[in-house]
C-alpha cells in the first residue's frame, strides 16, 4: 500500500464504498445480461465487504475517519464520517449483501421472471448504496437522502416477488416508507431551525450549548417517528410482515438483516449523537415510550409468530419481537444495554438472514414456504432443516449460540439498571421463541413427508453460504471477543463523546 | 387578543405547513383509493418542502448573489433551497414509483379501490 496508487485508493476508502455499488447499479441496467449483471453485482459486493474490513481495521489502529467530500471541509461541506459504530454496521450491512447475492443466483431465475433480473440486481446494489450512504454520513441531510435511495429501491425488489400481492405490500411500504422517510427530513429540519447546521457532531455541539425548547423536543418526536416507522418498532411495523413473506426470498434475506438494522442505527446515532443521552433521557425521557413499546413488541411479534403457518411470515413476525431486543438495548440508556442492542443487532443480522435464505432453498425445491408444505422437511432436504435448527436455536438464544450474547447484555443492563422486571420480561418472551421455533422443528422432523416427495437437496450454491452465515452466528456465540469488544467499544462512544 | 392575531398572521406560512401536513395525513389514511392515497402522500411532503423554504427567508433578504458594489445587502439562506431541490427530487421519484405500483396493481386486481383489492387478498 506505499505505492501512490494503493495510498490515493486507502485515502478515499470511505467514498468508494458508498460510490462503486452506485455506478455499477446503471453499468448492471446497460448489460441487460443476467449472469453478467449477476457476476458484477456479485464482484461489488464482496468489494464492498473488503473495503469494510479494511475501514474496520483502519478504524480499529486510528479513531474515527472523517471523509470530507469533494474536499469541502465539515461542518460546511459534506462528510462521511466512520467511527467505530457505523465501521460495524457497515460490515454487517457489506457482508450479507455479498453472501446472500452469492446465494440468489438460482433463487431469482426460479422465482422472477428471467427477463428482468437485471433490473433487480441493479436495484440491489443501489439498496446497498443506499444502506452503506445512511451507515456512513456524518451529515443528517445525507442520512435522509440515502434513506430515500435505500427505501426505493427496496420498494421496486420487494414488488417483484412472484405473488401478486408483492405489489400491494410494496405500495403500502412505499406509503409507510414515504411518511417515515419525512418524518425524518422534518425533524432534520427543525434541528437545523434551531442551531444553523446539518453535520451530526456540529448539531450536538451547537444542542448542548443551547437551552433546549419545545422546537428541540419536537425535533426529537419526528426523528423517532420517522426510523421507528422504518426500523418497523411497534405499533408503526406493520408493513413489516406482508413485505417480507411477498418479497423474492433471497430479497426478505438481504432486507431482513440490512433494512432494520440501518434504520436502527440511525435511530442510536440520533439520539445519542446529536440529542445525547443527558437531553433525550435525562430531559425528555424517551425512554418512558421507547421501553414499553420494545417490550410490546418483543411479545406481540412472538405471540404472532406462534399462530401463523407460513414460515416465511412467522419469521418476519419473529423479526418484529428481535427489532423489540434492540431497541429496549437502546432505552436502557447505559453501555451494557447500548452494547446488547448493537450486538443483537449484528448477531440476528446474521442468524435472521441465515434462516431467511433456509427458506428461499426451500421455496426453490418446493415452492412454498408454508407449514402444510414443509412437513417432513428433515427427511426431504435433511442440511437444509438442521440448518434451520441451528438458526432457530440461537435465535431463542441458547447458550454457545450468538442470541445467548446479545440477550445475555441486555439482561445484564436491565439488572444494572435496577429494572428486574424487563430482565424477566426478555427471559419469558425467549420462552415464546422456543414455541415457535420448536412449532417448525416439529413439522420438519415429526411429520411424515407426503408420499410422492423424494430426497432432494437444495443446490450447493444456496445451501454453502446459507450455512455460513448460521455457523458465523454459532461461532459468534463461543468467540464473543471480536463481536462484543466493537459493540461495547461503540457503546462507550455513542454515551460518552470523544473516542 | 393582539399576540393572537399576530401569532396567525406573523407565523401564517408555519401554519400553512401545519394544515397541510395534517391534511395530507389525513388523505393518505382516510381515503381508501390508491392514486388518492398518492395525493395525499404528495401533501404531505410538501408541506415539509414548504416548512424549509419558509425557514429560510430572512425579512427583506434577496437571492444570495454577491454584487458588486452592494455591500449591506441581506441574503436569504440558499441552503434549504438546495436541500429542498433534492427533497423534490426524491418527491418525484416517489411519487413515479407509487404510480407504476398503482399501474400493475391496476393490471393484477382489476381495481385500485383498498376494500376491493383486500376483498381479493383474502380469497388468496
Amino acid at each position: 500500500m506505499s505505492s501512490p496508487l494503493g495510498e490515493l485508493i486507502r485515502e478515499n476508502l470511505p467514498a468508494l464504498q458508498v460510490i462503486l455499488p452506485m455506478i455499477m447499479a446503471p453499468v448492471c441496467v446497460l448489460v441487460r445480461h443476467r449472469t453478467v449483471a449477476w457476476f458484477l453485482a456479485v464482484a461489488v459486493t464482496w468489494t464492498t465487504f473488503a473495503i469494510s474490513l479494511a475501514l474496520l481495521q483502519i478504524v480499529r489502529a486510528h479513531g474515527l475517519i472523517s471523509y470530507a467530500m469533494g474536499g469541502w471541509e465539515a461542518p460546511w461541506g459534506i462528510e462521511l464520517r466512520i467511527e467505530p459504530v457505523n465501521a460495524f454496521v457497515l460490515l454487517i450491512v457489506s457482508g450479507i449483501s455479498a453472501v446472500v447475492l452469492s446465494a440468489a443466483r438460482r433463487s431469482f431465475e426460479e422465482e422472477i421472471p428471467r427477463d428482468r433480473l437485471y433490473l433487480l440486481y441493479a436495484a440491489f446494489l443501489l439498496c446497498e448504496t443506499g444502506l452503506l450512504g445512511m451507515a456512513g454520513a456524518g451529515d443528517a441531510f445525507n442520512v435522509f437522502v440515502f434513506l430515500e435511495i435505500s427505501s426505493l429501491a427496496t420498494y421496486a425488489m420487494i414488488a417483484m416477488g412472484p405473488h401478486r400481492r408483492a405489489l400491494t405490500s410494496a405500495f403500502r411500504y412505499l406509503v409507510m416508507g414515504t411518511v417515515g422517510g419525512t418524518f425524518i427530513l422534518f425533524g432534520i429540519g427543525l434541528l437545523y431551525m434551531v442551531t444553523g447546521t446539518l453535520n451530526i457532531e456540529d448539531l450536538h455541539h451547537r444542542l448542548q450549548a443551547i437551552d433546549a425548547d419545545r422546537t428541540v423536543l419536537v425535533a426529537l418526536v419526528c426523528v423517532l417517528i420517522g426510523t421507528s416507522i422504518k426500523l418497523a418498532l411497534l405499533p408503526l411495523g406493520a408493513w413489516l410482515p406482508n413485505a417480507y413473506t411477498f418479497a423474492p426470498s433471497a430479497v426478505t434475506a438481504f432486507l431482513a438483516a440490512t433494512a432494520t438494522k440501518v434504520a436502527f442505527y440511525v435511530m442510536a446515532r440520533f439520539v445519542y449523537r446529536i440529542f445525547g443521552a443527558d437531553l433525550a433521557f435525562e430531559r425528555f425521557h424517551i425512554d418512558s415510550v421507547l421501553m414499553p413499546l420494545a417490550l410490546i413488541a418483543m411479545f406481540l411479534g412472538a405471540a404472532l409468530a406462534i399462530f401463523e403457518r407460513d414460515v416465511k411470515r412467522l419469521l418476519a413476525y419473529s423479526s418484529l419481537s428481535q427489532i423489540g431486543y434492540m431497541v429496549l438495548g437502546l432505552s436502557l440508556a447505559s453501555v451494557t444495554g447500548l452494547t446488547g442492542g448493537i450486538v443483537h443487532l449484528f448477531n440476528h443480522a446474521l442468524m435472521k438472514s441465515g434462516l431467511f435464505l433456509v427458506m428461499a432453498c426451500a421455496a426453490y425445491r418446493i415452492g412454498s414456504t408454508r407449514l402444510s408444505a414443509l412437513r417432513g422437511l428433515g427427511k426431504r432436504m435433511p442440511i437444509t432443516a438442521a440448518t434451520f435448527v441451528a438458526g432457530g436455536l440461537a435465535m431463542i438464544g441458547v447458550p454457545l449460540t450468538a442470541g445467548f450474547v446479545s440477550k445475555w447484555y441486555l439482561v445484564k443492563g436491565a439488572l444494572e439498571n435496577d429494572l428486574w422486571p424487563v430482565a424477566l420480561l426478555v427471559l419469558l418472551s425467549s420462552l415464546l421463541a422456543v414455541i415457535y421455533v420448536w412449532k417448525v422443528v416439529e413439522v420438519f422432523y415429526f411429520q411424515e413427508p407426503p408420499e410422492e416427495a423424494g430426497r432432494q437437496e437444495a443446490p450447493w450454491s444456496m445451501l454453502l453460504p446459507t450455512m455460513f452465515l448460521i455457523g458465523a452466528s454459532l461461532y459468534f456465540g463461543i468467540f464473543t471477543d471480536g463481536t462484543v469488544g466493537i459493540a461495547e467499544w461503540s457503546a462507550r462512544e455513542l454515551l460518552g463523546g470523544a473516542p | 387578543m393582539e399576540t393572537i392575531v399576530s401569532n396567525f398572521l406573523g407565523l401564517y406560512n408555519y401554519w400553512a405547513v401545519v394544515v397541510l401536513m395534517m391534511m395530507g395525513l389525513y388523505v393518505l389514511t382516510a381515503e381508501r383509493n390508491l392514486v388518492k392515497k398518492v395525493i395525499g402522500l404528495n401533501i404531505f411532503q410538501m408541506s415539509v418542502i414548504m416548512f424549509y423554504i419558509s425557514m429560510a427567508k430572512i425579512k427583506d433578504g434577496t437571492a444570495p448573489i454577491i454584487v458588486d458594489g452592494a455591500r449591506d445587502t441581506v441574503y436569504s439562506n440558499p441552503l434549504p433551497h438546495v436541500l429542498m431541490l433534492t427533497a423534490i427530487v426524491v418527491g418525484i421519484g416517489t411519487t413515479a414509483l407509487a404510480l407504476a405500483l398503482v399501474v400493475r396493481i391496476h393490471e393484477e386486481f382489476g381495481t385500485i379501490e383498498e376494500d376491493e383489492i383486500q376483498e381479493q387478498e383474502g380469497r388468496g
